[in-house]
């Protein structure tokens, strides 16, 4: 066990924080959410990633990438937190197909979608959920027909992050009309503004678009746009969901980052505080330690050949409960001025923390609700018979 | 960077899982409580012979010069199996004591024995109120009015504290040491001192992190064994998540306890942070799992018989042992509210800070 940087690593964290501290906007970025303009100004940002090979380090040279190993990019995402560099927009692009096409794709299927989004020309939605297949996700209903080399989309797919403004989507769709549940579906992707795809945006919890439905009239696309083999778009659908609960969607800085700002709060309101919050507080600064250990421990195992299991659904449980934990305490913290909107005269900076308390509560939810997760940890970590 | 145990690591960690699996199982806690002995002699002779007493002294001293990352694997398989032999606190805290305090032929004298696994060494600690397995030490390590005391026992009278784990036997001493039993003043061995506070509390997260596990690998034998409404109790979702949350909690004291050991340094505040933040996470873990598996197993959960109870009472007993939550939680404050935070500091030292 060395739990210090080598001269390589720390060398390579110099340089990304040089390049952050020139390049990152000195002013947030819009929401990507709440407008083209700011989905755009999010694009621009991940194009100049690109121009600095830094839209995806882990990935292959010929991606867009460095070709760099886990502990680089862990380096790589403290330093991006650190220096407030913009939300990825084109995050289930980057962290979620990427990685999946890189262990499904063909070598024509990588080289026509990686380097694109490594570069930010195509920003990335997901289109899996159905308004009757969430949870129960093996139960979706669209369909792609096959006709000659094209398939043909029909249905409607809702919750899709990111649809209202991206370019392509990705989505489980059932190839086998014949086929129950798992067997006979397929990963297919779709650009959002072919012909026969209409979307309808979903105003969020906060007011905001980040997600909206889709409607799939008979879309043709090319056969070319299925991901692996018909019929095994479960289990690739699985992988990727592994990614997003495992070490990719959620890395531990953004949570060191946010604990940073929690003392910092309780510094500036230490006298208002009681023992109770100054517990609180701490217990966020050891969560967002331990989570990030926890990443570590994960990615020396994997550098060493070893694999992700159902242990990463204990990190979505874990992460997602200390996100909002460390936001209430927060709110606990402003007390009586924590219910104020950004546009309140009287608000300050300080309430971007009720922004983030509302985003925190949907962290249970998405990627696969907690209680589907603790099926899976019970299931398949500790064995216990299926229901 | 790289946070994986060497193979030489995890071999001495097997060796002692196996020794204990094939000799401390539940049925042989038992034996013991019911006969009433101090130790199982025939046990802890197995465990002297793997020669770990000296795992943690240095080389010069005649131990193994090994580091706390050697050692905290085979701590959590004490804590797995619930021994009731004082393995983990004689090699992981009072013989490096001694080895770092001895400076007297008659101390020398009786490292050396404790080397050789003759005699045990217990420790009272300022941090602990009671010492634990004094009767069966061989020497014993006391601090009062300011002079730390190398004890042996014709020298000094011992009263039995009941605890309510029937395997942790506890003593105060009922006088005053001899004064020329007084080896140091208590501010020249102050950071000997700190170091095993330090290394108590990290070994105690250790035991309680394998206590955690062990309450939930039984909760989950019983869960899949047991029936009702026709089905095994741990198909429902109301067995499986508490046991999934229980889980989660092993999961994320895990790595802390695992990087205390591998960062450990009592003369840094952040390696003190961490340590003392494995002594709760561990805590917390062991408590949720068995509070857990007592609910899983009903009304059987609540019964002598099973052994469920022998790991909830260890955890009481250890989450307060070297530090509790309160002592443990200013410990991470200081930490928190001295120095650098954000997502570059997880392996900070307060030298690179200077």
């Amino acid at each position: 066990m060395d739990l210090t940087y080598s001269p390589d690593e720390e060398a390579f964290r110099a340089e990304v924080r040089g390049w952050m501290e020139a390049n990152v906007p000195s002013s947030p970025l819009p929401s990507f959410d709440a407008s083209r303009e700011g989905f755009e100004a999010h694009r621009d940002w991940e194009r100049k990633l690109a121009e600095g090979r830094w839209g995806m380090v882990t990935w292959p040279r010929e991606y867009g990438g460095r070709g760099l190993d886990l502990m680089r990019w862990l380096i790589f995402e403290e330093e991006y937190w650190r220096a407030g560099a913009p939300l990825r927009v084109n995050q289930n692009g980057i962290f979620l197909l990427g990685p999946t096409l890189m262990e499904f794709g063909t070598a024509e299927q990588k080289a026509r979608f990686l380097p694109k989004m490594a570069s930010g020309d195509e920003i990335w939605a997901q289109a899996w959920s159905e308004p009757q297949a969430g949870s129960d996700l093996a139960s979706v209903r669209a369909s792609a027909r096959r006709d000659g080399d094209h398939y043909v989309l029909t249905g409607h797919k809702i919750w899709s992050s990111r649809a209202v403004f991206a370019d392509w989507a990705f989505g489980l769709f059932r190839t086998d009309p014949a086929s129950e549940r798992h067997k006979g579906l397929s990963l297919i992707f779709f650009p959002l503004d072919a012909p026969g795809v209409r979307l309808q945006p979903i105003a969020q919890i906060d007011g905001e678009t980040g997600f909206a439905e889709i409607f799939l009239e008979e879309a043709r696309v090319p056969v070319f746009n299925r991901l692996g083999d018909e019929g095994q778009g479960w289990k690739i659908c699985m992988a990727t969901a592994g990614f997003e609960r495992g070490l990719m969607l959620r890395s531990p800085a953004r949570f060191q980052m946010a604990a940073k700002r929690l003392v910092e709060l309780y510094h500036a309101h230490e006298d208002e505080c009681g023992m109770e919050t100054r517990a609180a507080v701490m217990r966020s600064f050891m969560d967002a330690e331990a989570y990030t250990l926890s990443i570590y421990q994960t990615a020396s195992r994997l550098m060493a050949g070893g694999t992700i299991g159902a242990e990463a659904s204990t990190n979505k449980i874990f992460w997602s409960e200390m996100d909002i934990a460390l936001h209430r305490t927060a709110l606990s913290i402003l007390g009586a001025r924590a219910e104020l909107v950004k546009t309140a005269p009287a608000a300050s900076n300080e309430s971007r923390w009720l922004d983030g308390y509302f985003f925190s509560l949907a962290g249970p939810i998405y990627a696969g609700s907690n209680e589907i997760q603790k099926n899976i940890i019970a299931e398949r970590m500790l064995g216990l018979p299926r229901g | 960077m790289d946070f994986r145990f060497t193979d030489e690591q995890q071999m001495m960690a097997d060796a002692v899982r196996s020794l204990l699996g094939d000799h401390c199982q539940p049925a042989d806690l038992r034996r013991l409580m019911e006969n009433g002995e101090p130790r199982d002699q025939a046990r802890w002779q197995q465990i002297v012979e793997l020669g770990l007493q000296g795992v943690l002294v240095p080389e010069e001293s005649g131990g193994l010069g090994l580091g706390e990352a050697d050692f905290i694997l085979v701590a959590e398989a004490c804590g797995y199996a619930g021994l009731p032999e004082p393995l983990v606190e004689n090699a992981g805290v009072a013989l490096p004591l001694l080895a770092g305090v001895a400076r007297d032929p008659r101390a020398e004298r009786l490292l050396e024995s404790a080397l050789e696994g003759a005699i045990t060494v217990a420790v009272k600690h300022p941090q602990n109120p009671f010492i634990a397995d004094a009767d069966t030490a061989g020497a014993i390590l006391t601090v009062s009015g300011g002079e730390l005391y190398l004890c042996e026992p014709n020298d000094i009278e011992l009263e039995r504290q009941e605890s309510i784990d029937p395997f942790r036997r506890l003593y105060s001493l009922a006088d005053r040491p001899c004064p020329v039993a007084a080896i140091a003043n208590v501010s020249d061995v102050a950071g000997d001192l700190g170091r095993a506070l330090n290394r108590g509390a990290l070994f105690a997260s250790a035991q309680l992190l394998g206590i955690a596990q062990r309450a939930v690998d039984l909760a989950v034998a019983y869960a899949k064994e047991r029936s009702q409404f026709g089905k095994p109790i741990g198909s429902y979702q109301a067995i499986k998540h508490l046991l999934a949350e229980a889980q989660v909690r092993i999961e994320f004291a895990r790595p802390v306890v695992y990087a205390a050991a591998g960062g450990f340094d009592s003369t840094d505040i952040h390696s003190r942070a961490r340590i003392s933040h494995a002594k709760i996470a561990a805590s917390m873990a062991a408590d949720l799992a068995c509070r857990t598996a007592v609910q899983v197993h009903g009304a059987m959960g609540y019964s002598w018989e099973v052994d469920v109870h022998f790991f909830l009472k260890r955890a009481l007993a250890l989450a307060t042992w070297w530090g509790d939550e309160r002592f443990h939680r200013e410990r991470v404050a200081e930490r928190v509210l001295s120095q650098p935070l954000g997502a570059e500091h997880a392996f900070a030292r307060e030298a690179n800070n200077a």
